[in-house]
């Protein structure tokens, strides 16, 4: 929920060709059961269609999931996009990232980086987080 | 980009084309509340969209299939300037545990065309009744005020109850599925009682024949009571393979010829008119139950003593006697 009772709208993707969405499905049941309204891309996306989509269903946090170790030209691509279109909504990334690229993530703009293992309870949290601190990115 | 702005500057982006503008104006919109009401109130006297198209149908019969096709087909591209002339409103279910949603019908309309051609919105239905979200009526009418002229609303797929897309739809088109069911299934759906037109999709599996027949017998069987004297429209049952865009273009020309029955018969104009009452009507229904609510929250112990029935009333009386 955000401050004024709303739901938190996420969007979630993969970009590129990276066929593992197993992980983002599983994401996408717990967003939704922490009251989140999770607009579901899937598979095959571009920076540009991720853009599109952000815009015309106005989330307030892009969630990018990745398995195919582009995440160190992707994500900042991502990033660059988001910024290219004028927005203000945070980029989180998870899914298969060594650790030694976490700070080269996050110095390019991606707001938080959450891996395997990762407790559903921490995904919320970051969600909840990234639209707070990014408030020109709900209503 | 005024963020969160004033309603008309916001509308004047989005109808120079902004996705941005007129994608914060469907949040304000669904957010209700004193911020929806001044949107609304920013939009009176602007034009509504031109055709209202409904598309129902139980869950996996591939309705966003079909409504990705629609709406790509019938953009064509999109204007050089201003907003784009399609849109689509997808709703999704929200848990009635968590109010949480996964919307997921933009997967079904991808690679249907160019994303910036049609503008899509995902909405959950936010707990409202009848399949569609609340706030349908008033992101219909932003997105006539910036200039698309033709929404689609594709609604919940929950099959019996999503009854309500004939208070917001000038077409409503019914999506089947062969080996979906029998003639009874359909009429105990209710699809036939709203449908314009009956859309038989998977046509290219076993049993899409015996779909069609089954739709034709039962408006058959209705033709004789249901239809009043001066009704001329029999619902048209088209078949089609969504996924591969199959009998898309026969269906968008049967729905773009019921449009022209509407204004020939100067129906659209009535349906618009009956609309617009029955939302003024719930709306009223929501003002007066939020004053129940509050009376019967702040009833004292002396309502122990009275009936239900009688508490009910002083309830009701005390209501009348507060407002103007």
């Amino acid at each position: 929920m955000t401050p004024d009772g709303l739901p938190i709208r996420i969007l979630l993707a993969k970009l590129g060709f990276d066929g593992h969405d197993r992980g983002l499905k599983v994401i996408a049941r717990s967003l939704r059961d922490a009251g989140c309204e999770v607009v579901y891309l899937g598979l095959r996306q571009t920076t540009e269609s991720v853009v599109i989509a952000a815009e015309q269903e106005d989330v307030a946090v892009i969630g990018i999931s990745m398995h195919n170790a582009g995440h160190l030209t992707l994500g900042p691509m991502m990033v660059q996009a988001v910024a290219d279109a004028g927005l203000d909504i945070p980029v989180i990334i998870g899914g298969i990232v060594p650790a030694a690229d976490v700070p080269t993530l996050k110095a390019a703009g991606i707001f938080d980086v959450l891996g395997p293992g990762t407790p559903l309870e921490t995904v919320v949290a970051t969600v909840h987080a990234a639209a707070a601190a990014h408030p020109g990115s709900s209503v | 980009m005024s963020e969160g702005g004033a309603p008309d500057a916001l509308l004047a982006e989005a109808t120079a084309g902004s996705r941005r503008a007129l994608g914060r104006l469907i949040t304000i919109a669904e957010s209700g509340g004193p911020s929806a009401d001044a949107l609304d109130r920013a939009m009176v006297g602007r034009p509504g969209p031109g055709w209202i198209v409904g598309i129902v149908g139980a869950p996996g019969v591939g309705k966003s299939t079909l409504t990705g096709r629609l709406a790509a087909g019938a953009a064509g591209g999109r204007p050089a300037e201003g907003a784009p002339r399609v849109a689509v409103i997808a709703v999704d279910p929200s848990s009635p545990l968590t109010g949480g949603a996964i919307l997921g019908d933009r997967i079904r309309m991808q690679g249907l065309g160019d994303p910036r051609d049609v503008f899509v919105r995902s909405m959950a239905h936010r707990g409202a009744a009848g399949g569609l979200a609340g706030a349908v009526p008033i992101a219909v009418r932003v997105l006539g005020a910036v200039g698309v002229e033709v929404v689609i609303v594709e609604t919940v797929g929950v099959g019996q109850i999503e009854l309500e897309i004939v208070h917001v739809a000038d077409t409503v088109i019914a999506a089947l599925s062969a080996g979906w069911g029998d003639a009874i299934q359909a009429s105990k759906a209710g699809l036939l009682e709203v449908a314009d037109l009956l859309v038989v999709n998977k046509a290219d599996r076993h049993g899409a024949a015996d779909a069609v027949r089954d739709l034709e017998q039962m408006l058959d069987a209705g033709t004789a009571t249901a239809l009043g004297p001066d009704e001329t429209w029999r619902p048209p049952v088209l078949t089609t393979v969504a996924t591969a865009g199959t009998g898309v273009a026969e269906l968008w020309t049967a729905a773009t010829a019921h449009r022209a029955w509407l204004i020939a018969t100067d129906r659209l104009a009535r349906r618009r008119d009956d609309r617009r009452r029955h939302e003024i009507g719930r709306r009223a229904i929501d003002i007066l139950a939020h004053e129940v609510d509050q009376r019967v929250a702040a009833l004292g112990p002396t309502a122990a003593a009275a009936t239900p029935e009688e508490a009910a009333r002083r309830v009701v009386r005390q209501v009348r006697a507060g407002g103007d």
